[in-house]
């Protein structure tokens, strides 16, 4: 049923259909309406759920932590200071291998104080063994709740999934969205049966303390479960696609790729106006296409290698920085090309920090250095592409 | 006996820790599971591929053991065992200090969570660090004795006041000593609804350097000089006191232990044996320890 609806409330509406047992989380901008949401389904009795309303960001993954142990299948959302305090128990979760479930509002983080969408919350985080998808419109963020559910409770990965969507842009929005329908949810999700929890008939220890002699191979299994996931995530929105008929690639999707001489490449929302703009410079007669990351970790090295080695240049253009060095998409993108041999120019842009809009005009401005750079021009390979040099 | 700690952990010889666990789990039985914050009791029990633990047990993190017992709560609710008991064991640092938010939010939410403090007074696990529950007067590693200091300037921080001001309905102290009302109190915590929380003196024989095999005797010392009460608050009221029927001085716990050898040694220890003596005093009038 296609439904004009907030994107904080569509995807609300998607986990009450992926049936979850225990909720858990704490109010912060901009991810509250997805909570509050869920919070007058329950009190509608439209949502069967054990909803906790908890003390902090770190309690809420904390209790998580707990109710997965006994074999509940989990949910919470937080965003940007939020998931900055969850810091500890992201790398605990995942290293207990549990299947959480938690959208992230992705926002800026302080300081300065900034309440406005970027990634820089989520990709911070991207080490923590977190499996991270990244959204491009609400009916993505909507439709990738389940098939997160479908990844992390897969016996053979067992890794919490973040699905990450552009705060405000996307959790405030109101857009036309299909909702999903509770029998195909029921019949695409099984319900999460674990092989081992917590219970008095059959003990057992979780979170032993591991020695040098052993601690190599648990962060290997976790590294390795990763890696293997990269085709579940495949499969999970193939499998996805056969019962709601709706697709949006794999690890990466891309748009007017198979000649682009000038090669896109981002996550997020921003995709939206990417889109746009490469079908008026197309008409146009510029060879640009779009690469879209859908699942950031794990990172898709071998999808970008095929779909970039025919471009003459890529732009990478993100909302976030890593302070210090280069931009993180942007290092793992150039990571990732250089065993394959491929060595074309690899330009990385900043922009939209702290919600600042990426338009028309900032895109074209990037393809326009790209192109320079893709015909000999040498200029800077990594820079701040909204940046108000007057403010400085 | 029911042996639900089982032999062969790493605790040190002269440890309280290991028999106040075990007898909290008898007490318990074995329809419990137990969530573990990081620290000694942890780190001795679980030494991967071992475990003492014949109940189900959890460990995430030193700071979050009462939001991970919430979660259990909530999940074992959902799947319809409520008659599970649910219990947190946890040392000092973990409970006063650094998960102080998540236990607050635990006794907020109401959770059925008996939450049990083995208190050794101080950051046992990483070296004898002092905790906002290591008494006035005590040298720690991190408030050692000197020219210049007395020890610990500050008096331990009153958790039990902090429970009872949560509207938790069942709050006690217990020690080591007395393995029978130990054992009674955590029968009660579990018997009560809603959350629970008691504090067990729990002697650490390296952090408080005393002779090796007068763990108990140390511990009933302590209670013994009034400086370790041992009481019930019910639904906010003290309902029960254990009486002293012939009240020790403090020196006779002090002087037993290397973390006080100082206070004998230095010229101003007789003021500070004074003040400490001053502490146990006013637990003698508050709880009316003495008939």
């Amino acid at each position: 049923m296609m439904k004009v609806i907030e994107g904080s409330h569509a995807v609300a509406h998607a986990v009450m259909c992926c049936r979850p047992d225990v909720i858990s989380a704490y109010p912060i901008t901009p991810q509250t309406h997805i909570v509050e949401h869920l919070s007058q389904l329950v009190a509608d009795g439209k949502l069967n759920t054990e909803f906790l309303t908890v003390d902090s960001e770190f309690s809420a993954l904390s209790s998580l932590v707990g109710a997965s142990v006994v074999g509940a299948r989990c949910y919470s959302s937080t965003t940007s200071q939020g998931l900055a305090l969850m810091w500890e128990v992201l790398y605990n979760s995942s290293g207990l291998r549990l299947p959480l479930v938690m959208t992230v509002a992705n926002r800026a983080l302080g300081a300065p104080l900034n309440i406005w969408n970027d990634q820089q919350d989520s990709v911070g985080a991207r080490d923590s063994g977190w499996i991270q998808l990244y959204a491009e419109n609400v009916q993505e963020a909507v439709d990738m709740t389940p098939q997160a559910y479908k990844i992390a409770e897969d016996p053979d990965i067992l890794l919490p999934v973040m699905v990450c969507m552009d705060g405000f842009i996307l959790t405030h929005v109101y857009e036309p969205v299909y909702l999903l329908e509770q029998d195909k949810v029921d019949s695409y999700l099984p319900p999460y049966r674990p092989a081992v929890v917590l219970d008095t008939a059959n003990p057992k220890t979780f979170g032993a303390f591991v020695d040098p002699s052993k601690f190599t191979e648990y962060r290997y299994m976790q590294w390795d479960a990763q890696i293997r996931a990269k085709q579940k995530i495949v499969d999970a929105a193939l499998d996805f696609q056969k019962i709601f008929g709706r697709y949006y690639g794999g690890l990466i999707d891309t748009y007017h790729a198979e000649d682009a001489e000038i090669m896109i490449v981002t996550m997020g929302s921003v995709i939206g106006t990417i889109r746009d703009c490469i079908d008026s410079m197309r008409a146009e007669g510029i060879k640009v296409g779009l690469t879209k990351i859908r699942s950031y970790r794990p990172f898709p090295a071998e999808a970008l290698q095929k779909a970039l080695k025919d471009a003459s240049v890529i732009a990478v253009i993100e909302k976030d920085t890593t302070v210090g060095n280069q931009s993180a998409l942007l290092t793992d993108l150039k990571a990732a090309l250089y065993n394959s041999k491929l060595r074309m120019p690899v330009l990385g842009f900043t922009a939209g920090l702290g919600g600042r809009d990426i338009t028309v005009t900032d895109i074209r401005k990037m393809v326009e250095i790209s192109s320079r750079a893709k015909d000999g021009v040498a200029e800077s390979d990594y820079q701040f592409l909204d940046l108000k040099k007057e403010l400085l | 006996m029911q042996n639900l700690f089982a032999p062969g952990h790493r605790a040190c010889a002269g440890c309280a820790m290991p028999t106040t666990v075990k007898l909290i789990l008898d007490a318990a039985g074995p329809n419990t599971v137990v969530a573990s914050p990081t620290g000694c009791l942890e780190v001795v029990s679980t030494p991967y591929p071992e475990s003492a633990w014949m109940v189900p047990w959890v460990h995430s993190l030193f700071e979050n053991a009462s939001a991970v017992a919430s979660g259990i709560e909530v999940a074992l609710k959902r799947f319809g065992k409520t008659d599970i008991n649910i219990l947190v064991i946890g040392g000092d640092g973990s409970t006063l200090d650094i998960g102080m938010g998540c236990i607050s939010g635990m006794f907020d939410r109401g959770h059925n969570v008996k939450y049990i403090c083995y208190d050794n007074e101080a950051y046992m696990n990483t070296g004898v660090q002092r905790s906002s529950s290591t008494p006035y007067g005590t040298s720690t590693s991190t408030t050692p004795s000197g020219k210049a200091s007395f020890g610990n300037p500050r008096p331990k921080k009153d958790m039990p006041a902090i429970a009872v001001a949560h509207k938790v309905p069942y709050v006690a102290t217990a020690s080591v000593a007395y393995p029978v009302d130990l054992r009674n109190k955590v029968k009660k915590a579990i018997a009560t609804p809603g959350p629970a929380y008691l504090q067990v003196n729990a002697p650490c024989i390296t952090g408080w350097n005393f002779e090796a095999g007068n763990t108990v005797e140390l511990s009933r010392l302590s209670v013994e000089t009034c400086l370790w009460p041992l009481y019930e608050y019910i639904n906010g009221e003290l309902a029960s006191v254990k009486k002293i029927r012939s009240k020790k001085p403090v020196e006779e716990y002090l002087k037993v232990q290397g973390r006080y050898r100082h206070l004998f040694k230095s010229p101003d220890g007789a003021e500070l044996i004074r003040k400490i003596q001053a502490i146990a005093d006013a637990n003698v009038k508050k709880f009316g320890l003495v008939d």
